[in-house]
């Protein structure tokens, strides 16, 4: 046990596939010698060589659609995205190509690809590289997807990813590089894909979050008149909806925190699930706590506005719970965004 | 004999001159009867055939080894025929039943059998292109000379997929051959409406990629040019490109006629067709005697009409099957 960043929890995941495996290699842009522009592979050239861990002109189709094909026969690569916007040049490789390998193989190839990508927003990257960009992936089946909501999340998920014979993207939100926890190595920290973490347990309400929001709502519980369950989903495909189900099961109520536009959400597959499923359960509406139909925009003071922080989502549970009805964005209320 | 062993048996059998000319045959033959089995109804969806550029399938193959990875377009009956794949396993597909080499979820466009080198086809333009890099560069690590082949159109070569694999390929010196069919035109669009150069072959050589144009129509030639790229690859030469100038007799697809095609061209091309050359050739060279030549056309209809009722007589897969082979199920490793 250590306390690490994530940056280094991500290369210590790495590094282990790496020494347990000798297909893994590794390689996107300025991953070798510079180690990675977020340090994420930083000392990986030197440990283990130029074959194995290689820096790529900056053209995305050409490095992903070579990891697919160094995939399918015989390495593990895992190749990184800088920051995911990148990855549209180069979505058919992703999405048309990797995740139909499999079935249009008929059974007889597999896929073991890792695409890294760094997300999100709060470091004043502007429109251009702040989203998170879930929904590209996320109606594809043959394709997993996980995100990472801390060092500790980051190398167990990462790891279950290397090991995984499925394409799977891995997520990790650039604000949270530099975050430090204790992190467990080694196999037993492995956190297997499909799983959801309970992180908190409450009575009155479940909230699911996803990378940077599990933090937000975890900050939003602390000093709230309320208890929750804070589920971190860890995977969103697959999504571990019996985690979820048992929990709207027991609190009656379900927020999902989403630090992407409201339109078209990761939120809205949980949202419609829980609603369909849990019906009988709920004794409050469904509810989404998201960012506005909007870019994300460049002033710190508006980008704090757009992520949804952990006083506003207290603040929307704490109308949730109080009257019973769907809580108001605050953008509505303010009459923005009409 | 297993059926892999049926297909590499195929495979092999391409170092002979005569049995070129036989698989030639049979891909115009299978690419002329799916287009009638279209009539009757027994082929839906669309199909795209390669009429007219049997010469630069199965030279490839025939001067390439079972072990190579192959990356090829869905343009593609001809080059999965050429690298082994039975007249059954790809009008399996073309027809959607079980028999087809992926079991009739894929259809024409999605060919495969990684038993001969060859990766599912790729419908998306380009696509092919940086996947054989990636293939490429397993090979490179894995040492030993195996090498990797990616077989593309005239039109690929506006898209950014072949800049970026031809690109990678070059700095990484890995051992990829490009093969272009450049069969004139992208689609609907004639070659000169979309590409400012006449010959592809020197964008390979911008990317200081050893580049060549060779004419498609001849087999021997073919063969020649790839025997030469391939040896120089296999030896740590790194990648090398190959530009077959060809044609394609068949509109893009099932539902195009080609109307756009300028008067005369079709015939100047058919003069100089690449079966009737390779036959003619043959027989003056007293390799092939008219008896056999006609045997052989006969062997060669006889065994696609029989490939027909075969598949005709193969299930439409259930539909337990559209679920089959979405995700792989993990190995403890």
């Amino acid at each position: 046990m250590a306390k690490l960043r994530m940056r280094q929890a991500i290369v210590a995941a790495l590094a282990d596939e790496m020494e347990r495996d000798g297909s893994v290699i590794v390689f996107g842009e300025d991953v070798a010698a510079a180690g990675g522009p977020f340090k994420t592979s930083e000392g990986l050239l030197e440990r283990f060589g130029r074959a194995r861990v290689r820096d790529t002109p900056i053209s995305e189709t050409g490095f992903l659609g070579a990891g697919l094909g160094a995939a399918v026969t015989g390495l593990r690569p895992v190749v990184e995205i800088m920051f995911i916007e990148f990855l549209g040049v180069a979505l058919d490789m992703l999405s048309t190509e990797a995740a139909k390998f499999r079935y249009l193989s008929g059974g007889k190839l597999s896929v073991p690809l890792v695409v890294r990508a760094s997300a999100g927003s709060g470091l004043g990257f502007g429109a251009q590289h702040s989203q998170t960009l879930e929904t590209w992936l996320y109606a594809t089946p043959g394709l997993k997807l996980a995100v990472a909501s801390g060092p500790r999340t980051a190398y167990g998920l990462l790891r279950a990813a290397v090991q995984d014979d499925n394409p799977v993207v891995v997520l990790e939100p650039r604000p949270l590089y530099g975050e430090r926890e204790e992190v467990e190595t080694g196999d037993a920290a492995v956190i297997p894909l499909g799983q959801a973490n309970l992180c908190a347990t409450g009575d009155d309400v479940t909230i699911v979050g996803l990378g940077q929001t599990v933090g937000t709502a975890l900050r939003a519980a602390e000093s709230a008149g309320w208890t929750a369950d804070v589920i971190d989903l860890q995977t969103l495909l697959p999504w571990d909806r019996d985690t979820v189900f048992a929990s709207v099961a027991r609190t009656g109520r379900l927020v999902v925190v989403e630090e992407s536009p409201r339109t078209g959400g990761w939120g809205t597959e949980i949202a419609a699930a829980v609603a369909g499923e849990c019906f009988g359960d709920l004794t409050a509406p469904v509810t989404r706590i998201t960012a506005p139909d909007v870019p994300v925009p460049f002033p710190p003071e508006l980008e704090a506005r757009y992520l949804p922080g952990p006083d506003y989502v207290r603040a929307q549970i704490d109308t949730l719970l109080d009257s019973g009805r769907l809580p108001v964005p605050w953008w509505e209320t303010e009459g923005l965004g009409a | 004999m297993t059926a892999t062993e049926a297909l590499l048996d195929r495979r092999g059998g391409l170092r002979d001159r005569v049995a070129r000319l036989e698989r030639m045959l049979e891909i115009r033959a299978l690419e002329d009867r799916v287009q009638a089995l279209f009539s009757e109804g027994l082929v839906h969806g669309t199909t795209h055939t390669a009429q007219g550029q049997e010469a630069v399938a199965v030279g490839v193959a025939a001067a390439t080894r079972p072990t190579d990875v192959v990356t090829c377009t869905y343009r593609g009956h001809a080059v999965a025929l050429a690298l082994g794949l039975t007249v059954e396993d790809v009008l399996g597909e073309i027809m959607g039943r079980t028999i087809g080499s992926v079991g009739g979820v894929g259809g024409s466009m999605h060919l495969c059998e990684p038993d001969v080198g060859l990766l599912p086809t790729f419908a998306i333009v380009g696509a092919g292109i940086p996947v054989a890099v990636g293939a490429g560069l397993s090979a490179q690590l894995r040492g030993g000379d195996d090498i990797a082949v990616a077989v593309f159109g005239d039109g690929a070569t506006n898209i950014g997929a072949f800049h970026e694999g031809l690109n990678l390929a070059a700095i990484w010196q890995l051992p990829v051959l490009f093969v272009c069919e450049h069969n004139v035109y992208g689609e609907y669009s004639r070659f000169d409406l979309t590409t400012p150069v006449a010959d592809v072959s020197v964008r390979g050589a911008s990317y200081a990629i050893p580049s060549a144009t060779v004419d498609g129509q001849d087999v021997d030639v073919v063969v020649a040019a790839v025997e030469e790229a391939v040896t120089a690859i296999r030896a740590g030469g790194g990648p090398r490109f190959l530009e077959f100038k060809t044609y394609r007799y068949a509109g893009h697809s099932r539902s195009d006629t080609a109307p756009y095609r300028p008067e005369g061209e079709m015939e100047l091309w058919r003069e100089r067709d690449p079966i009737d050359r390779f036959t003619e050739r043959l027989l003056s060279e007293d390799a092939l005697d008219a008896a056999a030549a006609d045997a052989m056309a006969a062997r060669v209809a006889a065994r696609v009409d029989e490939a027909v009722e075969t598949v005709k007589a193969s299930p439409v897969p259930d539909a337990e099957a559209m679920f089959r082979h979405v995700y792989a199920p993990n190995r403890s490793r």
